[in-house]
């Protein structure tokens, strides 16, 4: 697959397959971690390659329409709704997905249930902290019955703690769902203790791909993360 | 209280995460009530009390306040909760008022049947007018929407309100006895006009607010803060906008109904495109976020002119009292006057009962 903004590239024929569980993504800034993630959620649309999940073809599908058939993202910058509460910003991600309303309420109080949310949910996500805030994210990452999840950067800027209660929550996910989890994180310690397949991207390019202990090890991976190597 | 507390510490944070969240929702404690009950009462007062207290000068100018109120609420849907900013409000509700007066003089139908149909078709054109909404934002969305409002200024302008004359324009400029655009049958007084007007804004109010409470309200808060995050939540964006500009128009096209037949002849000066400009700057100071900011502005827009002219002093100054109050929300109180003035008069009282307390520490206990 490659993606092309004017002159830059950020994904150059990049091939990549991710089979089950939650699967890490990492590389440095600008590697096209997000971009690659804005391909499968529809918002970038690559100039040559295909995606294809369960079988069924991603980019015949507009973003939205891709989102009902089962692909969720948290974004870098946690979007939860300020001034709905956290059964809303929930229920809403249930109410435009394929199920019906029958068993909405259940299934989205077992989602906030799921990522440990212990508050009112009618509670606004406004007055909540970041932590709570990223953590109704992901419940509305997993609410009902998701195919693809992504998280970007789901670990950002939370404090140790928090992000230890993410990463049980993550580690979680495929039980939970049974969805394909695609983590990118810039934490190694939360990549790899969700992550038992991590590919790497630099530049572009996939630079490694397979068990994420190996791949954490692989000299050209370091080398690319200490810029050991001559880039740019 | 005190002892559910203690039961939820002895709970595992499993369960106690379970007895909090299968909390029922808007569950009917006292203090859930007052709510209601203030606003019945309110309403009550207002439609039985209220023209009996005012003159016919003053009932006439809360008539269009009601009016008003429901422009205002279907703007405050546009800007406060999509977050598209219309500047098209005011001709929005010109074709309302225009097709309102065509349909009460061409035809014998019922005076709620007009109002229906009125914002059904001002609903159709008003959609048009949001369709430029599916790929500006902001101030180019603005500008558009002004612009088109403009359009529809001169076209009113060049063709006339209907007054009663023959042919699809209905008008007729040589005719000397011009008929009055009729009042529902039930509502021909000023007095009873004023309670249907009252009765139609509730009704509006209470459509936006079931549109708030359910699946659109949601999305719209989605595309309001992010229209990446709503795209990627399922939010078929396109929709939902024009949605909203549909339930805007279809609001503002009943007002424009229930303002052709408040003041029984209509003119195209009425309805001027910088109209739409005061009209979003009290809808900013009211509180575009909430309800309550569309009564504000309101009051603001057609309750105040009239009391400053009963002062003796001209309603232009209202102008620039608007342009301080708009500056004023946007730097200070972004949730507009409805946020603001309950936390000012909490100071205020707070400020009050300290002062009263003070010299005589005796009384305290009674006040």
């Amino acid at each position: 697959m490659t993606v092309r903004f004017g002159g830059v590239t950020p994904l150059d024929s990049m091939s990549l397959r991710f089979e089950q569980g939650t699967c890490g993504l990492i590389g440095p800034n600008g590697a096209g971690k997000t971009t690659f993630f804005n391909v499968l959620s529809g918002f970038v649309k690559p100039v040559a390659g295909s995606v294809t999940a369960f079988g069924e073809d991603l980019l015949g599908m507009v973003h939205f329409r891709r989102a009902r058939w089962g692909v969720r993202r948290t974004f870098q910058t946690e979007q939860a709704i300020e001034e709905l509460s956290v059964y809303d910003n929930v229920a809403m991600i249930h109410e435009h997905s394929k199920l019906g309303g029958g068993t909405r309420r259940q299934e989205v109080i077992d989602a906030i249930r799921f990522v440990g949310l212990d508050i009112d949910p009618e509670t606004k996500v406004g007055v909540l902290g970041a932590g709570q805030r990223r953590m109704v994210e992901v419940a509305r990452a997993v609410v009902g019955r998701p195919r693809l999840v992504l998280l970007d950067e789901p670990g950002a800027g939370l404090p140790d703690d928090e992000t230890e209660h993410l990463g049980d929550v993550i580690r979680r996910i495929p039980e939970h769902s049974d969805a394909l989890t695609i983590l990118v994180d810039h934490d190694m310690s939360l990549v790899s203790s969700c992550c038992q397949v991590t590919a790497v991207l630099d530049f572009g390019k996939l630079l490694a791909s397979g068990p994420t202990a190996e791949v954490l090890r692989d000299e050209r991976v370091v080398r690319a993360y200490l810029g050991t190597e001559e880039t740019l | 209280m005190a002892s559910t507390e203690v039961e939820r510490t002895e709970q595992t944070a499993g369960a106690e995460g379970e007895s909090r969240l299968t909390r029922g929702r808007g569950s009917l404690e006292p203090r859930n009530l007052i709510r209601p009950i203030v606003i019945v009462a309110l309403l009550l007062f207002v439609l039985l009390a209220l023209p009996s207290l005012f003159s016919t000068y003053y009932v006439d100018a809360s008539t269009q306040t009601a009016i008003y109120a429901i422009v205002a609420l279907g703007l405050g849907v546009l800007v406060g909760r999509v977050g598209l900013v219309s500047l098209g409000q005011a001709a929005v509700l010109a074709i309302g008022a225009w097709v309102a007066a065509r349909l009460l003089f061409a035809t014998s139908l019922p005076f709620p049947i007009v109002l229906l149909a009125s914002g059904l078709i001002t609903m159709v054109l008003g959609t048009l007018v949001g369709l430029p909404a599916l790929r500006l934002r902001g101030l180019y969305l603005a500008l558009i929407t002004l612009m088109l409002a403009g359009a529809i200024t001169v076209v009113l302008a060049t063709t006339n309100f209907p007054n009663g004359g023959h042919g699809f324009l209905g008008y007729n400029g040589a005719s000397v006895h011009i008929p009055p655009i009729r009042r529902p049958s039930i509502a021909e007084g000023d007095n009873a006009f004023f309670r249907y007007s009252v009765v139609v804004a509730i009704l509006m109010f209470l459509l936006v607010l079931a549109h708030l409470r359910s699946k659109p309200g949601r999305a719209w808060a989605a595309i309001r803060q992010s229209e990446s995050a709503a795209l990627a939540a399922g939010i078929n964006t396109t929709l939902y906008k024009l949605w909203a500009f549909a339930l805007a128009s279809f609001v503002t096209g009943v007002a424009g109904g229930v303002l052709a037949g408040s003041l029984h002849y209509l003119y195209s000066i009425d309805f001027q495109t910088q109209d739409s400009i005061t009209l979003l700057a009290v809808v900013l100071m009211g509180g575009a976020y909430s309800l309550w900011g569309a009564i504000v502005a309101g009051i603001l827009l057609q309750f105040f002119p009239q009391l400053f002219n009963s002062w003796g002093v001209s309603p232009d100054w209202l102008t620039i009292l608007f342009g301080i109050g708009v500056l004023q929300v946007l730097t200070t109180a972004p949730r507009g006057i409805v946020d603001q003035m309950p936390k000012d008069m909490a100071r205020l009282g707070r400020l009050v009962i300290r002062l009263v307390r003070r010299p005589t520490p005796s009384t305290s206990g009674e006040t």
